[in-house]
């Protein structure tokens, strides 16, 4: 039993995020859980956790709906492969997620891309309304970094996102459609379009302008995003086990290509 | 609907089924070499790890450098975050994957982690032998002309490959440099051992191990993401055996830390958390 006026400096945490009391009660961001936050919705709570501010009813479902309209159960993906992998070699469900939601920060889709282009969007939006043409903006992101999170598609490079529509419509249901950085996300869209660039907006542009729109920074924002995909993987991880152990995305050995050196032997040694 | 046979294309890893099961094999190449036939009679696990990243065997010398690498970087201790963590994973018995990946999350990071050992490779990758590479890297992001697209892993503050608020270079890392700089003669560790004083002048902190292990890392011929993929490898035995025993010690001996609670909604005084 340490308490802090006990402990030397480095045995104590100062925190304001929270506390544990066994068998008394439990801090949350300054709030008691048990009494203040105890009925309130899952995602009302992770998201005060991220930023320290509550939201209303009609943003709380936004941010639900953000998610639910990304949950794809489709196995094939790669982030929800890991999942169906794990469950085919009879891992645990816990790792398996884990794991699946670790892959999910992929440089090409998912949680790499929400950061960048909630920052992209942020950061143009600052720059324009400094007097810098939006088109110029927009090829000077490409020049640098080569291409723009959130417009154009791994798999799909030119075609409409077909969350993208269901996501505004719900935005629009609930009158949170009108603010500039879901504007600013058409706006660079067009340009892109327009250009020879040929892209069309992804839906990480449209759900990182919608989340900036109510508040969130990019930092909040792609914290806000980790379980995004999450609710696709238990179906995919759940039906591995239904089947066979060691009998999802089982391949023979003829599926692997091989382009590298002859067969050689090991000896002599290298240079000894 | 009929789709192509899916592929997986390799420069590493060749195999040859069973004549009667094509999903066993009965050969395995590994860059050419037989792996059951002939690597595991023959090769060292470094020199195996070599092949894997590298495509070719290590000489003699970067076999060695190697092999101090791996011995440096395979334990540095409970009190690193790394190892806390995995060890925070194994005293509540949490599978051993979750330990591991624990050590992994944590051992990742830009600060003291893989990935400031990758920005220290890429710094030091254009700008071999100069200090020119420690000056780049201490320069904040906002310098640059046009923002670069922001990455997920967060500032430091600091030169990678550096100790901030340390005032020297601690002898674990003078002794690994020495005796790896011997191993790699004239390339970024000679030139670190001979010029260490002058570049932590330059930087204002002591080098540190991730210093150390990214120029290593280099002379060896890793590229960035490799040398980053390899830190986290490395750094698996300590966490996993560390975690082990606590798993043994259990709960009651792990430290458990006091905590001030900034924000309370009840006023104080009152009785702090215990364990």
């Amino acid at each position: 039993m340490t308490s802090s006026s006990a402990s030397p400096a480095w045995a104590t945490l100062n925190s304001s995020v929270g506390a544990c009391f066994p068998g008394e009660r439990a801090v949350f961001r300054g709030h008691d859980l048990h009494r203040d936050l105890s009925h309130s919705d899952w995602m009302d709570v992770f998201v005060f956790g991220i930023t320290g501010r509550r939201h209303t009813p009609q943003q709380i479902r936004l941010l639900h709906a953000i998610w639910v309209n990304t949950s794809y159960p489709d196995a094939r993906l790669w982030n929800n492969r890991v999942a169906a992998l794990a469950g085919s070699s009879r891992s645990s469900a816990n790792l398996a997620l884990s794991a699946a939601l670790a892959t999910s920060e992929a440089a090409i889709y998912g949680r790499q891309i929400d950061l960048a282009v909630a920052d992209f969007l942020v950061r143009t939006e600052r720059e324009q309304a400094q007097g810098t043409p939006l088109a110029d903006l927009v090829r000077q992101e490409l020049h640098h970094n080569r291409s723009i999170g959130g417009y154009g598609r791994p798999v799909a490079r030119s075609a409409a996102d077909e969350r993208n529509a269901v996501v505004i419509g719900i935005a629009k249901q609930l009158g949170l459609a009108n603010g500039k950085y879901l504007q600013l996300a058409h706006a660079v869209e067009e340009v892109l379009r327009h250009g020879r660039w040929r892209m069309r907006m992804n839906y990480g542009a449209i759900a990182a302008a919608l989340a900036l729109d109510l508040g969130l920074s990019p930092q909040e924002y792609y914290v806000y995003m980790f379980n995004a995909f999450l609710a696709g993987m238990p179906p995919c991880y759940l039906e591995a086990l239904e089947k066979p152990a060691r009998s999802t995305f089982t391949t023979p050995c003829t599926a692997l290509s091989y382009h590298g050196p002859a067969k050689r032997g090991w000896n002599p040694p290298a240079d000894r | 609907m009929s789709t192509p046979s899916p592929q997986f294309h390799s420069r590493i890893w060749l195999e040859e089924a069973t004549p009667d099961d094509p999903f066993t094999a009965e050969r395995c190449y590994c860059g050419g070499y037989d792996v059951y036939g002939e690597i595991i009679k023959h090769a060292s696990y470094i020199e195996y790890l070599f092949l894997l990243f590298h495509g070719e065997r290590p000489d003699q010398a970067s076999h060695r450098a190697l092999e101090i690498l791996a011995l440096a970087l395979a334990n540095p201790g409970p009190r690193s975050p790394a190892v806390h963590a995995a060890m925070s994973a194994g005293v509540g018995g949490s599978p051993a994957a979750a330990a591991l990946m624990a050590a992994l999350a944590t051992g990742a990071g830009a600060a003291g982690g893989s990935r400031e050992i990758f920005r220290c490779m890429e710094a030091w990758q254009a700008h071999p032998q100069t200090l020119s590479p420690w000056l780049t890297a201490r320069k904040d992001s906002n310098e640059h002309e046009h923002p670069a697209r922001r990455e997920v892993w967060p500032d430091t503050g600091y030169c990678p490959g550096f100790v901030p608020d340390s005032h020297h270079c601690p002898l674990p890392v003078r002794q690994t440099l020495a005796l790896l700089s011997t191993c790699l003669p004239g390339q970024r560790l000679a030139w670190l051992q001979a010029h260490r004083g002058l570049v932590e002048e330059e930087v204002g902190s002591p080098l540190g191990m991730t210093g150390v292990a990214a120029a290593a890392l280099l002379d060896l011929g890793f590229s960035p993401s490799q040398g980053e993929m390899l830190t986290l490898l490395l750094g698996l035995p300590g966490a996993a055996a560390h975690a082990l025993e606590q798993q043994e010690q259990g709960i009651r001996r792990f430290p458990f830390f006091g905590i001030n609670l900034l924000a309370d909604p009840e006023a104080p005084p009152r009785k702090q958390t215990t364990s």
